[in-house]
Protein backbone atom coordinates (compact mmCIF):
# COMPACT_ATOMS: atom_id res chain seq x y z
CA UNK A 1 0.00 0.00 0.00
CA UNK A 2 2.42 2.58 1.16
CA UNK A 3 4.74 1.48 -2.26
CA UNK A 4 1.66 2.23 -4.44
CA UNK A 5 1.72 5.48 -2.55
CA UNK A 6 5.39 6.49 -3.35
CA UNK A 7 5.19 5.05 -6.73
CA UNK A 8 2.55 7.30 -7.68
CA UNK A 9 4.13 10.55 -5.65
CA UNK A 10 7.26 10.15 -8.03
CA UNK A 11 6.42 9.51 -11.23
CA UNK A 12 4.73 12.42 -11.94
CA UNK A 13 7.60 15.02 -10.49
CA UNK A 14 9.78 13.03 -12.59
CA UNK A 15 7.74 13.76 -16.05
CA UNK A 16 7.25 17.14 -15.06
CA UNK A 17 10.82 18.15 -14.98
CA UNK A 18 12.11 15.44 -18.24
CA UNK A 19 9.33 17.76 -20.15
CA UNK A 20 9.53 21.26 -18.93
CA UNK A 21 12.62 21.98 -20.97
CA UNK A 22 12.87 21.01 -24.51
CA UNK A 23 8.78 21.29 -24.82
CA UNK A 24 9.39 24.04 -27.79
CA UNK A 25 12.08 22.99 -30.14
CA UNK A 26 10.96 19.59 -30.04
CA UNK A 27 7.53 20.36 -30.73
CA UNK A 28 8.67 22.80 -33.82
CA UNK A 29 11.03 19.98 -35.27
CA UNK A 30 7.85 17.27 -34.78
CA UNK A 31 5.49 19.68 -36.05
CA UNK A 32 7.70 20.24 -39.46
CA UNK A 33 8.45 16.30 -39.83
CA UNK A 34 4.28 15.82 -39.53
CA UNK A 35 3.85 18.48 -42.50
CA UNK A 36 6.49 16.76 -44.62
CA UNK A 37 5.46 13.48 -43.78
CA UNK A 38 1.66 15.06 -44.36
CA UNK A 39 2.72 16.43 -47.75
CA UNK A 40 4.71 13.09 -48.78
CA UNK A 41 1.63 10.96 -48.07
CA UNK A 42 -0.63 13.11 -50.06
CA UNK A 43 1.46 13.73 -52.69
CA UNK A 44 3.91 10.86 -53.52
CA UNK A 45 0.98 7.99 -53.69
CA UNK A 46 -0.54 9.87 -56.75
CA UNK A 47 2.59 10.74 -58.51
CA UNK A 48 3.91 7.19 -58.46
CA UNK A 49 0.32 5.94 -60.00
CA UNK A 50 0.50 8.99 -62.58
CA UNK A 51 3.73 8.10 -63.35
CA UNK A 52 3.04 4.45 -63.59
CA UNK A 53 -0.09 5.14 -66.23
CA UNK A 54 1.95 7.17 -68.28
CA UNK A 55 4.72 4.66 -68.38
CA UNK A 56 2.00 1.69 -69.43
CA UNK A 57 0.53 4.11 -72.01
CA UNK A 58 3.58 4.61 -73.74
CA UNK A 59 4.50 1.36 -73.91
CA UNK A 60 0.89 0.22 -75.34
CA UNK A 61 0.76 3.09 -77.83
CA UNK A 62 3.76 3.23 -79.02
CA UNK A 63 3.52 0.04 -81.59
CA UNK A 64 3.73 1.52 -84.96
CA UNK A 65 -0.44 0.53 -85.63
CA UNK A 66 -1.26 2.72 -82.38
CA UNK A 67 -4.46 4.49 -82.55
CA UNK A 68 -3.70 6.73 -79.82
CA UNK A 69 -0.86 9.17 -79.49
CA UNK A 70 1.46 8.04 -76.56
CA UNK A 71 2.42 10.81 -73.83
CA UNK A 72 5.40 12.02 -75.58
CA UNK A 73 3.63 12.34 -78.74
CA UNK A 74 1.02 14.39 -76.95
CA UNK A 75 3.82 16.95 -75.19
CA UNK A 76 5.31 17.27 -78.52
CA UNK A 77 2.59 18.22 -80.39
CA UNK A 78 0.14 19.66 -77.67
CA UNK A 79 2.87 21.27 -75.02
CA UNK A 80 2.38 24.64 -75.72
CA UNK A 81 -1.28 23.91 -74.99
CA UNK A 82 0.18 22.72 -71.30
CA UNK A 83 2.77 25.00 -70.15
CA UNK A 84 1.31 28.63 -71.92
CA UNK A 85 -2.22 28.49 -71.26
CA UNK A 86 -2.82 32.50 -72.07
CA UNK A 87 -1.32 32.32 -75.49
CA UNK A 88 -3.36 34.42 -77.73
CA UNK A 89 -2.24 34.42 -81.52
CA UNK A 90 -5.42 36.01 -83.68
CA UNK A 91 -8.30 34.10 -85.52
CA UNK A 92 -9.39 32.39 -82.19
CA UNK A 93 -5.92 30.45 -81.67
CA UNK A 94 -6.01 30.99 -78.40
CA UNK A 95 -4.79 29.00 -75.01
CA UNK A 96 -7.01 26.98 -73.27
CA UNK A 97 -7.25 29.30 -70.32
CA UNK A 98 -8.87 31.56 -72.29
CA UNK A 99 -11.26 28.62 -73.75
CA UNK A 100 -11.85 27.45 -70.16
CA UNK A 101 -13.31 30.87 -68.79
CA UNK A 102 -15.91 31.25 -72.13
CA UNK A 103 -16.93 27.87 -70.74
CA UNK A 104 -16.97 29.12 -66.90
CA UNK A 105 -18.63 32.24 -67.63
CA UNK A 106 -21.66 30.15 -68.97
CA UNK A 107 -21.43 28.05 -66.02
CA UNK A 108 -21.36 30.78 -63.58
CA UNK A 109 -24.49 32.18 -65.60
CA UNK A 110 -26.74 29.17 -65.90
CA UNK A 111 -25.48 27.42 -62.05
CA UNK A 112 -26.17 31.18 -60.53
CA UNK A 113 -29.73 31.20 -61.85
CA UNK A 114 -30.65 27.59 -61.05
CA UNK A 115 -29.47 28.46 -57.17
CA UNK A 116 -31.19 31.46 -57.08
CA UNK A 117 -34.11 29.75 -59.20
CA UNK A 118 -33.92 26.02 -57.17
CA UNK A 119 -33.32 27.65 -53.83
CA UNK A 120 -36.05 29.74 -53.91
CA UNK A 121 -38.81 26.70 -55.59
CA UNK A 122 -37.02 23.99 -53.47
CA UNK A 123 -38.29 26.38 -50.18
CA UNK A 124 -41.64 26.92 -51.63
CA UNK A 125 -42.58 22.89 -51.88
CA UNK A 126 -40.42 22.25 -48.76
CA UNK A 127 -43.02 24.50 -47.01
CA UNK A 128 -46.25 23.46 -48.75
CA UNK A 129 -47.31 20.29 -48.75
CA UNK A 130 -49.87 21.01 -51.55
CA UNK A 131 -46.78 22.10 -53.64
CA UNK A 132 -44.94 19.26 -52.58
CA UNK A 133 -47.73 17.02 -54.06
CA UNK A 134 -48.65 18.58 -57.41
CA UNK A 135 -44.98 19.51 -58.32
CA UNK A 136 -42.79 16.48 -56.91
CA UNK A 137 -44.08 14.22 -59.29
CA UNK A 138 -43.19 16.27 -61.92
CA UNK A 139 -39.59 17.51 -60.80
CA UNK A 140 -38.72 13.65 -60.25
CA UNK A 141 -39.44 13.03 -63.92
CA UNK A 142 -37.39 15.99 -65.61
CA UNK A 143 -34.76 15.42 -63.26
CA UNK A 144 -34.06 12.35 -65.25
CA UNK A 145 -34.10 13.80 -69.13
CA UNK A 146 -30.60 13.82 -70.07
CA UNK A 147 -29.22 17.55 -70.61
CA UNK A 148 -28.40 16.84 -74.23
CA UNK A 149 -31.80 16.38 -74.83
CA UNK A 150 -32.83 19.92 -73.62
CA UNK A 151 -30.82 21.21 -76.50
CA UNK A 152 -32.59 21.22 -79.62
CA UNK A 153 -36.14 22.63 -77.55
CA UNK A 154 -33.80 25.57 -76.26
CA UNK A 155 -32.22 26.04 -79.43
CA UNK A 156 -36.00 26.28 -81.26
CA UNK A 157 -36.75 28.50 -78.35
CA UNK A 158 -34.58 31.04 -78.00
CA UNK A 159 -32.73 30.85 -81.65
CA UNK A 160 -29.95 31.35 -80.52
CA UNK A 161 -26.69 28.99 -79.24
CA UNK A 162 -24.98 31.01 -76.17
CA UNK A 163 -28.41 31.42 -74.55
CA UNK A 164 -29.63 27.75 -74.87
CA UNK A 165 -26.22 26.33 -73.64
CA UNK A 166 -26.51 28.53 -70.59
CA UNK A 167 -30.23 27.00 -70.30
CA UNK A 168 -29.17 23.88 -70.57
CA UNK A 169 -26.61 24.45 -68.01
CA UNK A 170 -29.36 25.54 -65.86
CA UNK A 171 -31.82 23.17 -66.37
CA UNK A 172 -29.49 20.44 -65.74
CA UNK A 173 -28.01 21.92 -62.28
CA UNK A 174 -31.74 22.93 -60.90
CA UNK A 175 -33.11 19.56 -60.13
CA UNK A 176 -30.55 18.64 -57.13
CA UNK A 177 -30.84 22.30 -56.29
CA UNK A 178 -34.53 22.15 -55.49
CA UNK A 179 -34.87 18.88 -54.49
CA UNK A 180 -32.24 19.09 -51.76
CA UNK A 181 -33.44 22.46 -50.52
CA UNK A 182 -36.88 21.06 -50.08
CA UNK A 183 -35.70 18.17 -48.31
CA UNK A 184 -33.80 20.30 -46.31
CA UNK A 185 -36.75 23.00 -45.34
CA UNK A 186 -38.68 20.13 -44.70
CA UNK A 187 -37.08 18.60 -42.17
CA UNK A 188 -36.10 22.19 -40.07
CA UNK A 189 -37.08 21.32 -36.56
CA UNK A 190 -40.31 22.38 -35.18
CA UNK A 191 -38.92 24.30 -32.73
CA UNK A 192 -37.20 26.69 -34.84
CA UNK A 193 -40.79 27.27 -36.50
CA UNK A 194 -42.27 27.65 -32.93
CA UNK A 195 -39.45 30.19 -32.24
CA UNK A 196 -40.31 31.59 -35.02
CA UNK A 197 -43.70 31.78 -34.44
CA UNK A 198 -43.58 33.41 -31.41
CA UNK A 199 -41.67 36.30 -32.41
CA UNK A 200 -43.81 36.83 -35.13
CA UNK A 201 -41.14 36.75 -37.93
CA UNK A 202 -42.38 37.25 -41.53
CA UNK A 203 -42.00 35.21 -44.18
CA UNK A 204 -39.11 36.90 -45.65
CA UNK A 205 -37.46 37.14 -42.09
CA UNK A 206 -38.42 33.29 -41.21
CA UNK A 207 -37.15 32.73 -45.05
CA UNK A 208 -33.44 34.08 -44.44
CA UNK A 209 -33.24 34.10 -40.70
CA UNK A 210 -34.11 30.36 -39.99
CA UNK A 211 -34.96 28.76 -42.91
CA UNK A 212 -31.52 29.27 -45.15
CA UNK A 213 -28.93 28.81 -42.81
CA UNK A 214 -30.98 25.83 -41.13
CA UNK A 215 -31.49 24.29 -44.34
CA UNK A 216 -27.70 25.16 -45.46
CA UNK A 217 -26.15 21.92 -45.50
CA UNK A 218 -28.83 20.70 -47.93
CA UNK A 219 -28.26 23.07 -49.56
CA UNK A 220 -25.08 23.09 -50.46
CA UNK A 221 -25.18 19.14 -51.06
CA UNK A 222 -27.63 20.22 -53.74
CA UNK A 223 -25.41 23.07 -55.08
CA UNK A 224 -22.74 20.74 -55.04
CA UNK A 225 -24.05 18.15 -57.11
CA UNK A 226 -25.67 20.81 -59.47
CA UNK A 227 -22.00 22.38 -60.11
CA UNK A 228 -20.77 19.04 -60.90
CA UNK A 229 -23.55 18.22 -63.12
CA UNK A 230 -22.92 21.98 -65.18
CA UNK A 231 -19.58 21.37 -65.84
CA UNK A 232 -20.82 18.08 -67.40
CA UNK A 233 -23.74 19.42 -69.33
CA UNK A 234 -21.38 22.76 -70.84
CA UNK A 235 -19.18 20.29 -72.59
CA UNK A 236 -21.89 18.58 -74.60
CA UNK A 237 -24.03 21.85 -74.92
CA UNK A 238 -20.88 23.36 -76.25
CA UNK A 239 -19.62 20.52 -78.68
CA UNK A 240 -22.76 20.88 -80.36
CA UNK A 241 -23.72 24.85 -80.10
CA UNK A 242 -19.98 26.06 -81.03
CA UNK A 243 -18.46 29.15 -80.47
CA UNK A 244 -15.32 29.65 -77.83
CA UNK A 245 -15.65 27.37 -75.30
CA UNK A 246 -13.41 24.00 -74.26
CA UNK A 247 -15.95 21.72 -75.60
CA UNK A 248 -15.96 23.03 -78.68
CA UNK A 249 -12.71 22.95 -78.62
CA UNK A 250 -12.53 19.29 -78.32
CA UNK A 251 -15.12 19.18 -81.11
CA UNK A 252 -12.99 20.69 -83.38
CA UNK A 253 -9.78 19.11 -82.78
CA UNK A 254 -11.50 16.05 -83.48
CA UNK A 255 -12.49 17.21 -86.63
CA UNK A 256 -9.05 18.41 -87.44
CA UNK A 257 -7.34 15.22 -86.29
CA UNK A 258 -5.58 16.66 -83.17
CA UNK A 259 -5.80 13.95 -80.71
CA UNK A 260 -2.93 15.31 -78.51
CA UNK A 261 -5.06 18.40 -78.01
CA UNK A 262 -8.17 16.46 -77.09
CA UNK A 263 -5.96 14.67 -74.20
CA UNK A 264 -4.72 17.84 -73.05
CA UNK A 265 -8.01 19.71 -72.87
CA UNK A 266 -9.78 16.19 -71.10
CA UNK A 267 -7.00 16.59 -68.18
CA UNK A 268 -8.34 20.50 -67.88
CA UNK A 269 -11.58 19.51 -67.98
CA UNK A 270 -11.21 17.46 -64.94
CA UNK A 271 -8.76 19.67 -62.98
CA UNK A 272 -11.07 22.61 -63.30
CA UNK A 273 -14.39 20.05 -62.43
CA UNK A 274 -12.73 18.97 -59.09
CA UNK A 275 -11.77 22.71 -58.48
CA UNK A 276 -15.44 23.54 -58.74
CA UNK A 277 -16.74 21.39 -56.46
CA UNK A 278 -13.91 21.91 -54.21
CA UNK A 279 -15.04 25.41 -54.19
CA UNK A 280 -18.45 24.90 -53.62
CA UNK A 281 -17.77 22.56 -50.73
CA UNK A 282 -15.17 24.83 -49.49
CA UNK A 283 -17.57 27.47 -48.96
CA UNK A 284 -20.23 25.49 -47.78
CA UNK A 285 -17.93 24.26 -44.93
CA UNK A 286 -17.51 28.05 -44.39
CA UNK A 287 -21.23 28.88 -44.37
CA UNK A 288 -22.52 26.35 -42.31
CA UNK A 289 -19.82 26.10 -40.01
CA UNK A 290 -22.48 26.67 -36.93
CA UNK A 291 -25.48 24.89 -38.16
CA UNK A 292 -24.39 21.29 -36.27
CA UNK A 293 -27.76 20.89 -34.58
CA UNK A 294 -27.25 21.49 -30.39
CA UNK B 1 -55.00 41.95 -10.31
CA UNK B 2 -57.27 38.93 -10.72
CA UNK B 3 -58.20 37.43 -14.03
CA UNK B 4 -54.81 38.30 -15.36
CA UNK B 5 -54.89 35.12 -17.86
CA UNK B 6 -58.30 33.08 -18.16
CA UNK B 7 -58.63 30.22 -19.91
CA UNK B 8 -62.31 29.84 -19.91
CA UNK B 9 -64.19 26.14 -21.21
CA UNK B 10 -61.29 25.10 -23.24
CA UNK B 11 -61.61 21.79 -25.23
CA UNK B 12 -59.13 20.77 -27.41
CA UNK B 13 -59.28 17.60 -29.67
CA UNK B 14 -57.35 16.60 -32.43
CA UNK B 15 -58.22 14.63 -35.51
CA UNK B 16 -56.27 11.96 -37.40
CA UNK B 17 -57.31 10.13 -40.35
CA UNK B 18 -60.96 10.79 -39.62
CA UNK B 19 -60.46 9.47 -35.85
CA UNK B 20 -61.24 12.88 -33.43
CA UNK B 21 -59.30 12.25 -29.95
CA UNK B 22 -60.44 14.50 -27.22
CA UNK B 23 -57.38 15.76 -24.77
CA UNK B 24 -57.93 18.63 -23.58
CA UNK B 25 -62.05 18.58 -21.74
CA UNK B 26 -63.42 21.75 -19.92
CA UNK B 27 -60.35 23.56 -18.66
CA UNK B 28 -61.00 26.13 -16.88
CA UNK B 29 -58.54 28.69 -14.62
CA UNK B 30 -57.48 32.31 -13.85
CA UNK B 31 -54.33 33.36 -13.36
CA UNK B 32 -53.32 36.86 -11.07
CA UNK B 33 -50.98 38.80 -12.34
CA UNK B 34 -47.32 37.90 -10.62
CA UNK B 35 -48.46 34.53 -9.95
CA UNK B 36 -46.64 31.71 -10.67
CA UNK B 37 -48.61 28.49 -11.84
CA UNK B 38 -47.56 24.63 -11.75
CA UNK B 39 -48.86 22.55 -14.35
CA UNK B 40 -48.69 18.72 -13.56
CA UNK B 41 -49.98 15.42 -13.95
CA UNK B 42 -48.87 12.24 -15.73
CA UNK B 43 -46.87 12.20 -19.29
CA UNK B 44 -49.51 12.16 -22.14
CA UNK B 45 -52.26 14.22 -20.09
CA UNK B 46 -52.02 16.92 -22.31
CA UNK B 47 -50.22 19.59 -20.30
CA UNK B 48 -48.06 20.68 -23.07
CA UNK B 49 -51.20 20.86 -25.51
CA UNK B 50 -52.21 23.11 -22.55
CA UNK B 51 -49.23 25.68 -22.71
CA UNK B 52 -48.89 25.11 -26.41
CA UNK B 53 -53.01 26.16 -26.26
CA UNK B 54 -51.96 29.27 -23.98
CA UNK B 55 -48.49 30.39 -26.04
CA UNK B 56 -51.27 30.15 -29.19
CA UNK B 57 -49.15 27.75 -30.97
CA UNK B 58 -52.08 25.54 -31.03
CA UNK B 59 -55.67 26.45 -31.60
CA UNK B 60 -58.56 25.59 -29.05
CA UNK B 61 -60.99 23.69 -30.32
CA UNK B 62 -63.55 25.32 -28.33
CA UNK B 63 -63.87 27.95 -25.21
CA UNK B 64 -61.32 30.82 -25.56
CA UNK B 65 -58.22 31.87 -23.72
CA UNK B 66 -58.18 35.91 -22.79
CA UNK B 67 -54.85 37.55 -21.67
CA UNK B 68 -55.46 40.81 -20.23
CA UNK B 69 -58.52 42.21 -22.50
CA UNK B 70 -57.41 40.19 -25.92
CA UNK B 71 -58.15 37.04 -27.22
CA UNK B 72 -55.46 34.81 -27.47
CA UNK B 73 -55.08 33.83 -31.41
CA UNK B 74 -51.87 32.70 -32.58
CA UNK B 75 -48.29 33.15 -30.65
CA UNK B 76 -46.81 35.89 -30.33
CA UNK B 77 -44.27 37.84 -28.19
CA UNK B 78 -46.37 39.13 -25.05
CA UNK B 79 -47.01 34.92 -24.63
CA UNK B 80 -42.92 33.70 -24.79
CA UNK B 81 -42.60 30.22 -24.59
CA UNK B 82 -38.91 28.61 -22.62
CA UNK B 83 -38.97 25.69 -24.83
CA UNK B 84 -37.91 22.21 -22.79
CA UNK B 85 -35.03 21.41 -25.74
CA UNK B 86 -33.55 25.29 -25.47
CA UNK B 87 -34.41 25.61 -29.42
CA UNK B 88 -31.71 28.17 -29.61
CA UNK B 89 -30.76 28.49 -33.01
CA UNK B 90 -27.07 26.59 -33.65
CA UNK B 91 -25.71 28.34 -35.81
CA UNK B 92 -26.28 32.07 -34.17
CA UNK B 93 -24.12 33.31 -31.07
CA UNK B 94 -25.81 33.55 -27.37
CA UNK B 95 -25.77 37.04 -27.71
CA UNK B 96 -27.36 36.85 -31.84
CA UNK B 97 -30.11 34.49 -30.30
CA UNK B 98 -31.62 36.63 -27.86
CA UNK B 99 -30.85 40.00 -30.25
CA UNK B 100 -32.82 37.80 -32.72
CA UNK B 101 -36.06 38.46 -30.43
CA UNK B 102 -35.01 41.86 -29.11
CA UNK B 103 -34.55 43.08 -32.86
CA UNK B 104 -37.95 41.72 -33.53
CA UNK B 105 -40.15 42.83 -30.89
CA UNK B 106 -37.96 46.20 -29.75
CA UNK B 107 -36.63 46.65 -33.46
CA UNK B 108 -38.59 50.21 -33.93
CA UNK B 109 -38.98 51.31 -29.99
CA UNK B 110 -34.93 51.28 -28.91
CA UNK B 111 -32.25 52.83 -30.48
CA UNK B 112 -29.27 49.98 -31.21
CA UNK B 113 -26.88 51.09 -27.76
CA UNK B 114 -30.81 50.56 -25.92
CA UNK B 115 -31.23 47.03 -27.56
CA UNK B 116 -27.81 46.03 -26.84
CA UNK B 117 -28.21 47.10 -23.60
CA UNK B 118 -31.26 45.31 -22.81
CA UNK B 119 -29.62 41.86 -24.39
CA UNK B 120 -26.92 42.05 -22.27
CA UNK B 121 -28.85 43.47 -19.25
CA UNK B 122 -31.18 39.62 -19.86
CA UNK B 123 -28.13 37.79 -20.23
CA UNK B 124 -26.62 39.05 -16.99
CA UNK B 125 -30.10 38.47 -15.35
CA UNK B 126 -29.27 34.55 -16.27
CA UNK B 127 -25.45 34.62 -15.56
CA UNK B 128 -24.53 34.33 -18.97
CA UNK B 129 -22.82 37.24 -20.15
CA UNK B 130 -19.76 35.79 -20.40
CA UNK B 131 -20.60 33.00 -23.07
CA UNK B 132 -22.23 36.00 -25.28
CA UNK B 133 -19.78 35.07 -27.96
CA UNK B 134 -20.54 31.29 -28.01
CA UNK B 135 -22.45 29.50 -29.93
CA UNK B 136 -24.85 26.85 -28.13
CA UNK B 137 -22.67 24.25 -29.51
CA UNK B 138 -20.10 25.30 -27.28
CA UNK B 139 -22.40 25.50 -23.85
CA UNK B 140 -23.58 23.15 -21.40
CA UNK B 141 -27.15 22.21 -21.05
CA UNK B 142 -28.33 24.18 -18.35
CA UNK B 143 -26.64 27.54 -20.08
CA UNK B 144 -28.60 27.09 -22.73
CA UNK B 145 -31.52 26.40 -20.95
CA UNK B 146 -30.38 29.80 -19.17
CA UNK B 147 -29.94 31.57 -22.94
CA UNK B 148 -33.41 30.22 -23.57
CA UNK B 149 -34.80 31.80 -20.60
CA UNK B 150 -33.04 35.26 -20.96
CA UNK B 151 -34.09 34.78 -24.86
CA UNK B 152 -37.77 34.66 -23.46
CA UNK B 153 -36.92 37.60 -20.76
CA UNK B 154 -36.02 39.93 -23.52
CA UNK B 155 -39.50 39.70 -25.39
CA UNK B 156 -40.53 41.58 -22.21
CA UNK B 157 -43.96 39.28 -22.04
CA UNK B 158 -46.80 39.65 -20.00
CA UNK B 159 -46.45 36.11 -18.99
CA UNK B 160 -43.63 33.47 -19.53
CA UNK B 161 -44.38 29.74 -20.36
CA UNK B 162 -41.98 27.18 -19.48
CA UNK B 163 -42.49 23.82 -21.04
CA UNK B 164 -40.89 21.54 -18.96
CA UNK B 165 -37.72 23.50 -18.41
CA UNK B 166 -35.62 21.73 -16.63
CA UNK B 167 -36.65 18.20 -17.51
CA UNK B 168 -33.98 17.46 -19.74
CA UNK B 169 -30.93 18.56 -17.02
CA UNK B 170 -29.28 16.71 -14.34
CA UNK B 171 -30.67 17.44 -10.76
CA UNK B 172 -28.14 20.12 -9.49
CA UNK B 173 -28.10 21.61 -12.47
CA UNK B 174 -31.90 21.84 -12.31
CA UNK B 175 -31.50 23.23 -8.50
CA UNK B 176 -29.07 26.15 -9.65
CA UNK B 177 -31.67 26.67 -12.60
CA UNK B 178 -34.77 26.95 -10.42
CA UNK B 179 -32.77 29.66 -8.08
CA UNK B 180 -32.14 31.51 -11.14
CA UNK B 181 -35.98 31.38 -11.77
CA UNK B 182 -37.11 32.33 -8.29
CA UNK B 183 -34.48 35.05 -8.09
CA UNK B 184 -35.63 36.60 -11.27
CA UNK B 185 -39.32 35.90 -10.24
CA UNK B 186 -38.31 38.07 -7.07
CA UNK B 187 -37.22 41.23 -9.09
CA UNK B 188 -39.20 41.03 -12.07
CA UNK B 189 -42.61 39.58 -10.48
CA UNK B 190 -43.48 38.27 -13.80
CA UNK B 191 -46.52 35.70 -14.41
CA UNK B 192 -45.67 32.50 -15.04
CA UNK B 193 -47.13 29.31 -15.75
CA UNK B 194 -44.82 26.09 -15.89
CA UNK B 195 -45.12 22.41 -17.07
CA UNK B 196 -43.45 19.69 -14.84
CA UNK B 197 -43.69 16.28 -13.55
CA UNK B 198 -41.24 17.41 -10.58
CA UNK B 199 -42.98 17.42 -7.70
CA UNK B 200 -40.55 19.29 -5.94
CA UNK B 201 -40.24 21.85 -8.42
CA UNK B 202 -43.61 22.09 -8.41
CA UNK B 203 -44.30 23.19 -4.86
CA UNK B 204 -41.17 24.86 -4.22
CA UNK B 205 -41.65 27.79 -7.33
CA UNK B 206 -45.34 27.82 -7.43
CA UNK B 207 -48.32 29.99 -5.96
CA UNK B 208 -50.71 27.30 -6.85
CA UNK B 209 -49.82 23.99 -8.89
CA UNK B 210 -52.45 22.74 -10.97
CA UNK B 211 -53.55 18.81 -11.19
CA UNK B 212 -54.37 17.13 -14.31
CA UNK B 213 -56.11 13.94 -14.60
CA UNK B 214 -55.05 11.10 -17.11
CA UNK B 215 -56.18 11.57 -20.70
CA UNK B 216 -58.23 11.08 -22.84
CA UNK B 217 -60.20 14.44 -22.04
CA UNK B 218 -57.82 15.20 -19.19
CA UNK B 219 -59.52 17.55 -16.89
CA UNK B 220 -58.03 19.78 -14.03
CA UNK B 221 -58.59 17.75 -11.54
CA UNK B 222 -57.50 20.00 -8.40
CA UNK B 223 -55.62 22.93 -7.80
CA UNK B 224 -53.30 22.75 -4.83
CA UNK B 225 -52.40 26.77 -3.21
CA UNK B 226 -48.79 26.78 -1.74
CA UNK B 227 -49.11 29.11 1.24
CA UNK B 228 -45.49 29.50 1.72
CA UNK B 229 -43.52 33.19 2.10
CA UNK B 230 -41.26 34.32 -0.81
CA UNK B 231 -38.19 34.34 -1.07
CA UNK B 232 -38.32 30.85 -0.71
CA UNK B 233 -35.24 28.48 0.38
CA UNK B 234 -34.37 25.37 -0.91
CA UNK B 235 -32.40 24.37 2.59
CA UNK B 236 -34.93 25.90 4.72
CA UNK B 237 -37.95 24.20 3.25
CA UNK B 238 -37.31 20.79 3.04
CA UNK B 239 -38.39 20.60 6.36
CA UNK B 240 -41.14 22.65 6.67
CA UNK B 241 -44.55 21.30 7.50
CA UNK B 242 -46.28 23.27 4.97
CA UNK B 243 -44.01 22.42 2.23
CA UNK B 244 -44.33 18.51 3.06
CA UNK B 245 -48.08 18.74 3.33
CA UNK B 246 -47.94 20.83 -0.08
CA UNK B 247 -46.12 17.12 -1.59
CA UNK B 248 -47.73 15.36 -0.25
CA UNK B 249 -51.19 16.38 -1.59
CA UNK B 250 -49.63 15.84 -4.55
CA UNK B 251 -48.10 13.22 -4.77
CA UNK B 252 -51.33 11.38 -2.93
CA UNK B 253 -53.18 12.79 -5.99
CA UNK B 254 -50.77 11.72 -8.79
CA UNK B 255 -49.52 8.34 -7.28
CA UNK B 256 -53.24 7.81 -5.41
CA UNK B 257 -56.13 9.24 -6.76
CA UNK B 258 -54.90 9.31 -10.27
CA UNK B 259 -52.36 7.02 -10.82
CA UNK B 260 -50.80 6.10 -14.52
CA UNK B 261 -52.13 2.81 -15.68
CA UNK B 262 -49.98 2.41 -18.04
CA UNK B 263 -46.88 3.25 -16.33
CA UNK B 264 -47.65 0.26 -13.93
Amino acid sequence: MSAEAQFETVVPAKKAKVFAFPAQPASRRIDMKKVATGVARSIVPPLIVILLILLIWQIACSTPGASLPPPSVVWEQAGELIWNPFFDYGNGDIGLAWRVFASLQRVAVGFGLAALVGVAVGAFIGQSVWAMRGLDPIFQILRTVPPLAWLPLSLAAFRDSHPSAIFVIFITAVWPVIINTAVGVRNIPNDYRNVAAILRLNPIEFFFKVMVPAAAPYIFTGLRIGIGLSWLAIVAAEMLTGGVGIGFFIWDAWNSSRLPDIIVALVYIGVIGFMLDRLVAGFGAFITRGTAAN
Amino acid sequence: MAGYLKIEHVDKSFERNGVTSEVLKDISLEISEGEVISIIGHSGCGKSTLLNLIAGLTEVSSGAIVLGSEVVSGPGPERAVVFQNHSLLPWLTVYENVNLAVAKVFGGKKSKAERHEWIMHNLDLVQMGHARDKRPAEISGGMKQRVGIARALAMEPKILLLDEPFGALDALTRAHLQDAVMEIHERLHNTMIMITHDVDEAVLLSDRIVMMTNGPAARIGEVLAVPLGRPRRRLELAGDRTYLKCREAVLKFLYERHRFVEAA
